[in-house]
């Protein structure tokens, strides 16, 4: 660890040097950007700029080329054709790492930690590498704890990044990322794995950054955050800019409609049934039904009952029904206990105390293949730990919780795989050319209809979800909404345990958690803002920089 | 899971402290063995017991360096053992007379050191080819070079021993320095230089990287495949340089020289505290590993178990260790 290489890479970059010169040349220019995958076009002729103290969004559906562009900004990949600056100078080299880094910062979707080695020594380890002289521990753990204390992370720098929460870990890699002095940075859906309070620390920081005259790139997929935070916006759709500018004046139809593509109608959400051009009009009659639905749930049988669940340092004393026919969402923060909630009732945990009934039938707790077979479907949190086995294929993953009745004595029978996965698939609409096609070649969309056809193999009469569109297109989201409410338009007592407000207003009530313990239920239509306000009241706000 | 989000709490705070007191873990036991050594038998805290005992471990603790930095880096490697046996024997079959099975080329013995070390280089470096150009699994192709490694061996020599070597190829596995064996300062040197690079030097540094999340490591500037190549190459030189301390500590060389030695080379990374998944576990630990088993066979021989009572003790140990590991240190890592 050199002297130089720490203290010469100030945190905060400066203040721009000298008076801003009108105008200012932007901090990346991508201009005529082409790239291709074999003969797959992945980006087409796009120009792209971010400048000095601007945040701007990068949206566009899964596949529309927004990692391509990524890949090419942090040079990664080289671009067939076009030619991108920085500050306007063109680009550093391919193969210098160092210098790319020195440019430009990116923080992924995965995080590209060492999780063995400790907080310090992710900070800096792209220093350590290229320093000729020993490593000092000492000094690194001193600068360490002073930046983590700048950044507001409240970490022993000694703790292994692997057991820090997502949040953090994140703040750990943009404070790593802009160490490099770098005055861009790249956002890849930072908020994805994020509550509520976590999105609006992240956004206190970047604002803070952009206030230094750091600029953003930032990717989502929820509008509103796109709303919340920046200042721009560039659309992409099929490899192609289709829309760029600033967001303020801009509304969120247009926003929607620049994604979803001329060819569609798309309606936008305003009422409980959310439709878009993407939507089978089996998705549509299933909207349709839920309507008319409305009406009978009040006569119809209660199907989940629980009473006094309680679980150990997760959640105390919760009572609530759900219906058949009727959808209720699940809110809170992370750590407030609600996806313990749903993992006790997938029978992934088992509980203390209290009782589950699913139609009057107790579920014993702790046990997966019984409450399965009882009933239950269950969309985990996480679809590549625990939702997928990315190198089985499609049918064999939306078939796994009823490989027992696709054949005898265990064994499985082919053509009955093919027929129930067909099925499902057409079902759901996954997109897909064959069903032996491994699921890890879908986009997260499609993997996310699959493990929610897993989830309805065995016609559940309770489905659980949590997040289940979380990371999603707005296509695959909307495709996924018709799907839920149909199976709750069938029978199902659906619960979906969310922190996404998109889904959550699709609910028939909403139920918070909070502090381990349930505390309100909304009806809609309830305020996104109240509901928020209950989820985080007397939790503390997030701290300014 | 549930855990994942909480703020920086004292759980975080002890699991770090726990990462960093793992590399003294063995303490305690090794210190209970020694005490059961010491009541059992008078002749335990002798001096030249203790020397016997650091001796015997000196080949095992240079294996178990070799293939610590190959775990810590994420890989595997099974065939050290092998190269335990083929470096030597290549060394040996040079310079010996066909009399005594050797090739009758009479090489120079300092140059047959070189062979032997240069065996270990070229069978590293096989290997690096194979595992990081190739892509190959780790696993298949050093366990096929541990029985390629061996059946050359026995090929060479029809199976026969190699005894009469030149003074000059054993001089480092039976000399006495300072009245300490010298392959006990050879070890102690490597042990303690490899120590200083893994925890100082940014090669080191970059091993422990690459074993964590090498995706994250090449995103740092590491050169991941050039690091897992070159480590591959040492450790293999290792394992012949442990060939060659062996063989000159028997003044002589067998067939089956290193067979099953990987076993007990993994036994005592592994309860030594360097992690199967990469990137966690220090050289001291390793080496408190190395210590505890050698006690341990020590233990045995001195009060005249029958020594086919060994293997057994070492399996027990190590799962005894492992579930000791589990209990102690909670669960495994999350990544």
């Amino acid at each position: 660890m050199t002297a130089p290489a720490l203290t010469a890479t100030p945190v905060s970059p400066a203040p721009l040097p000298s008076a801003p010169v009108t105008p200012a040349a932007p901090i990346v220019r991508g201009a005529n950007l082409s790239k291709a995958f074999g003969a797959t076009p992945a980006l087409r002729d796009l120009s792209v700029e971010v400048r000095a103290g601007e945040i701007r969004a990068l949206v566009g559906r899964n596949g529309a080329g927004k990692s391509t562009l990524v890949s090419l900004l942090t040079g990664m990949l080289e671009p067939d054709s076009g030619a991108i600056q920085f500050s306007g100078e063109p680009a550093p080299a391919p193969r210098a790492r160092e210098l790319w880094q020195s440019k430009v910062a990116c923080v992924y979707q995965h995080p590209k930690i060492i999780p063995t080695l400790s907080c310090a020594e992710n900070l800096f380890l792209s220093q350590t590498m290229r320093t000729r002289k020993l490593l000092s521990w000492r000094k690194m753990r001193r600068e360490a704890r002073a930046l983590l204390e700048r950044w507001g992370l409240q970490v022993d720098v000694d703790t292994p990044a692997g057991a820090l929460g997502v949040a953090e870990r994140q703040l750990l890699e943009i404070a790593r990322a802009m160490i490099q002095g770098s005055r861009l940075l790249i956002l890849d859906e930072p908020t994805a794995k994020l509550n509520a309070k976590e999105i609006e620390r992240l956004f206190v920081k970047m604002a803070a950054l952009r206030s230094m005259g750091v600029g953003i790139l930032f990717i989502s997929h929820h509008l509103d955050e796109i709303f919340d935070i920046a200042d721009s916006v560039t659309v992409l759709r099929d490899g192609r800019k289709v829309l760029d500018g600033l967001i303020h004046g801009l509304d969120r139809a247009e926003l929607i409609d620049a994604m979803v593509g001329p060819t569609s109608t798309p309606t936008l959400r305003s009422t409980a049934a959310t439709t878009t051009h993407t939507m089978t009009t089996a998705h549509m009659t299933s909207a349709r039904m839920t309507t008319a639905a409305t009406s009978d749930r009040s006569h119809s049988a209660v199907r989940l009952d629980i009473r006094h669940l309680s679980c150990q340092g997760l959640f105390e004393d919760v009572s609530f029904k759900v219906k058949a026919r009727e959808c209720v969402g699940l809110a809170g923060l992370t750590g407030s206990g609600k996806e313990a909630i749903g993992e006790v009732l997938a029978g992934l945990k088992d509980f203390d105390s209290g009782t589950i009934c699913l139609d009057e039938v107790e579920l014993p707790g702790g046990d997966v293949a019984k409450h399965n077979r009882a009933g239950i479907g269950f969309v985990p949190e996480d679809r590549h730990r625990e939702g997928l086995v990315l190198d089985l294929s499609v049918a064999e993953n939306a078939t796994m919780t009823i490989a027992g009745r696709l054949g005898r004595f265990g064994f499985i029978h082919p053509q009955t795989l093919a027929s129930v996965s067909t099925r499902l698939i057409d079902r759901l609409g996954i997109k897909i050319s064959t069903p032996d096609q491994p699921v890890s070649t879908l986009s997260g969309g499609n993997q996310q209809k699959v493990v929610l056809a897993r989830a309805l193999a065995r016609d559940p009469r309770a489905l659980v979800l949590i997040n289940p569109t979380s990371g999603v297109d707005v296509a695959s989201k909307a495709a996924l909404f018709a799907s839920i409410r149909e199976v709750a338009s069938q029978g199902a007592a659906v619960l979906i345990i969310s922190d996404e407000l998109e889904e959550l207003e699709l609910c028939d009530r909403v139920l918070v958690i909070r502090s381990h313990r349930l505390t309100r239920e909304f009806l809609p239509p309830f305020a996104a803002r109240d509901l928020i306000a209950e989820m985080e009241a007397k939790m503390q706000r997030g701290v300014a920089a | 899971m549930s855990e994942r989000t909480m703020p920086a709490t004292a759980g975080q705070l002890w699991k770090g402290l726990r990462l960093r007191l793992s590399a003294f873990a063995l303490v305690p036991a090794i210190a209970l063995l020694i005490a059961i050594g010491a009541s059992t038998n008078e002749a335990f805290l002798l001096p030249a017991n203790w020397l016997t005992i650091l001796q015997q471990s000196s080949i095992l603790a240079l294996l178990v360096l070799a293939e610590s930095l190959v775990l810590i880096s994420g890989k595997f490697d099974l065939s050290l053992e092998s190269t335990v046996g083929l470096a030597p024997m290549l060394g040996g079959w040079l310079v010996s007379a066909t009399a005594i099975g050797g090739s009758g080329l009479s090489l120079n013995p300092y140059l047959a050191i070189v062979v032997t070390l240069l065996l270990g280089l070229a069978v590293g470096a096989f290997n690096g080819l194979l595992i990081v150009r190739l892509k190959l699994n780790a696993f298949i192709v050093t366990l096929s070079m541990l029985i390629l490694l061996r059946g050359i061996t026995l090929g060479i020599t029809s199976g026969k021993t190699l005894y009469d070597l030149p003074p000059e190829f054993t001089y480092l596995g039976s000399a006495v320095w300072l009245k300490v064996p010298a392959s006990i300062w050879i070890c102690a040197l490597f042990f303690g230089l490899a120590w200083f690079l893994m925890r100082y030097h940014r090669y080191g540094r970059a091993l422990y990287a690459i074993g964590g999340n090498a995706e994250a490591a090449r995103a740092a500037g590491i050169r991941v495949e050039r690091v897992s190549f070159a480590v591959f190459v040492v450790a293999s030189l290792l394992a012949s340089l442990a060939g060659l301390l062996l063989s000159g500590r028997l003044g002589a060389v067998t067939a089956q020289q290193g067979s099953n030695l990987i076993f007990t080379t993994f036994a005592a990374a592994v309860i030594g505290g360097i992690s199967l998944n990469g990137g966690k576990g220090s050289l001291a630990g390793a080496l408190a590993g190395v210590l505890l088993l050698g006690i341990v066979t020590n233990i045995l021989t001195l009060s005249q178990i029958a020594s086919f009572w060994i293997d057994a003790t070492f399996g027990a140990i190590i799962l005894i260790a492992q579930i000791f590991a589990r209990l102690a240190g909670g669960e495994r890592s999350q990544l």
